[in-house]
């Protein structure tokens, strides 16, 4: 009897579907190009391009980081360190000597920003999807997601809104490192890391899997081209907070009490298209790529798990706080740690520190507030 | 319930929004829009980002 080489699960689309939904895809990117311009056709692609990977990959940040604390698994965690070091060896260097057209994710360092990487760590872990994770889960059909997302939008807004009031707490001027030195401090430090946690390893769990290096490969690539492309970074929250104020003021609300909001360059974007907004546009591009990797994997055939009610109250709030505390952080898991650490701004590895520690006390309260079995 | 109607509901809405955006923004323009790659363009990076200080 012969087997088939590959199963494929009941409700995936065949192969002339898959290429009807890659075609899709680009005919969507060329019409946004059309209409709008080429730089956000391609923007819209590149989060397309990540959407697919992070979801088909199986490439994440909160998973991989509740592996290594609960299993002592640092697999996940070692692939983003080789993911950063690669970003970083191509955007150092493209930086130096492009600073007037390219620009880094640079932010300093603060209480508020520490503090507010601690508590997006803890609530990470809680909803089980960091800035990235909430969109490609919520893209593939996760129910918790998709109800954290509008909630984590409303917080982004609300976080942004009262920025500077957090900011005047207390913050450092903007620390960056440069140049060969500063690539090879980086370096160093995301080496550190890894082997830390190659030595804290449970033992049989030092292999990090095939595609996880693949998936590091494409996802450093396509931020590489993110950076050539719009000129910063990958970056995800501060798309989801515009959309919330875009739409407060279309029913009226006057922005002009934040001092964030009512900026001009804020003030430009409220009044512009989301379709010529760099972070709107990959994180719209995440949505539509998950969607698709997870209907290619199994039809979307998967159960939608729901909770109780005190679960779905923790995840709104959570959600709420996640948009809230990744503004005061200067960004989620990729604006601040993977885009600031790769190019070279101090306040990412204190994110990576503050969000981490977070992360502990967010493994610890998901059984308290009825999200999973007490272990 | 699975997966699929998460995904319809969500991808509807996300498609409702950016319509509503087309209807209530500046209207788009192609001809002014800035080139395909920053890097070489000659011009200085313009898009915002979470990592940016209220005021920039």
């Amino acid at each position: 009897m012969t087997q088939p080489m590959m199963a494929v699960p009941a409700g995936a689309p065949r192969p002339w579907a898959r290429g009807l939904t890659v075609l899709a895809g680009l005919v969507a990117a060329l019409a946004v190009a059309a209409m709008a311009g080429p730089r956000y056709g391609a923007l819209l692609l590149i989060g397309f391009g990540l959407g697919i990977a992070l979801e088909g990959l199986r490439f994440g940040f909160t998973g991989p980081w509740r592996r290594m604390i609960l299993f002592r698994d640092p697999s996940g965690l070692v692939a983003q360190m080789v993911c950063i070091a690669i970003v970083a060896l191509v955007a150092f260097p493209l930086l130096t000597a492009n600073g007037a057209e390219l620009t880094g994710a640079h932010a300093p360092i603060g209480f508020a920003m520490v503090g507010g990487a601690f508590v997006f760590g803890a609530c990470m872990q809680i909803v089980l999807g960091c800035g990235s994770g909430t969109l490609v889960n919520a893209g593939s059909g996760n129910l918790v997601s998709a109800v954290a997302l509008p909630f984590f939008a409303i917080g982004s807004f609300a976080g942004a809104y009262h920025l500077s009031w957090w900011t005047d707490l207390g913050t450092l001027p903007v620390a960056v490192l440069s140049g060969t030195s500063g690539l090879a401090v980086t370096l160093a430090g995301l080496a550190a890391v890894a082997v830390v946690a190659m030595i804290l390893a449970a033992p049989g769990k030092r292999t990090v899997p095939g595609r996880l290096w693949l998936a590091a490969l494409v996802i450093a690539g396509l931020a590489v081209l993110h950076i050539v492309v719009a000129g910063q970074p990958w970056g995800v929250v501060y798309g989801l907070g515009l959309w919330v104020a875009k739409g407060a003021t279309t029913l009226g609300a006057d922005l002009s009490g934040s001092a964030f909001w009512a900026a001009p360059g804020n003030v430009e974007r409220l009044e512009q298209s989301l379709l010529t907004d760099v972070t709107s546009l990959t994180d719209l591009g995440l949505i539509a790529g998950a969607a698709l990797a997870a209907w290619w994997r199994d039809g979307l055939s998967a159960p939608a798990k729901g909770l109780s009610i005190r679960g779905w109250a923790a995840i709104v709030m959570a959600g709420l706080l996640l948009g809230y505390s990744s503004r005061l952080a200067f960004g989620c898991n990729v604006g601040a740690f993977f885009s600031g650490v790769s190019t070279g701004s101090l306040h990412g590895w204190a994110w990576f520190a503050a969000a981490f520690a977070g992360s502990f006390v967010g493994i610890r309260l998901r059984p308290v507030l009825g999200l999973e079995d007490r272990r | 319930m699975t997966r699929l109607p998460v995904v319809i509901v969500l991808l509807l809405a996300v498609a409702g929004l950016v319509a509503l955006d087309v209807v209530i923004s500046v209207p788009l323009d192609p001809y002014g829009a800035p080139p395909l790659l920053a890097l070489g363009s000659g011009e200085a990076a313009s898009g915002a980002h979470c990592a940016a200080l209220p005021g920039n």
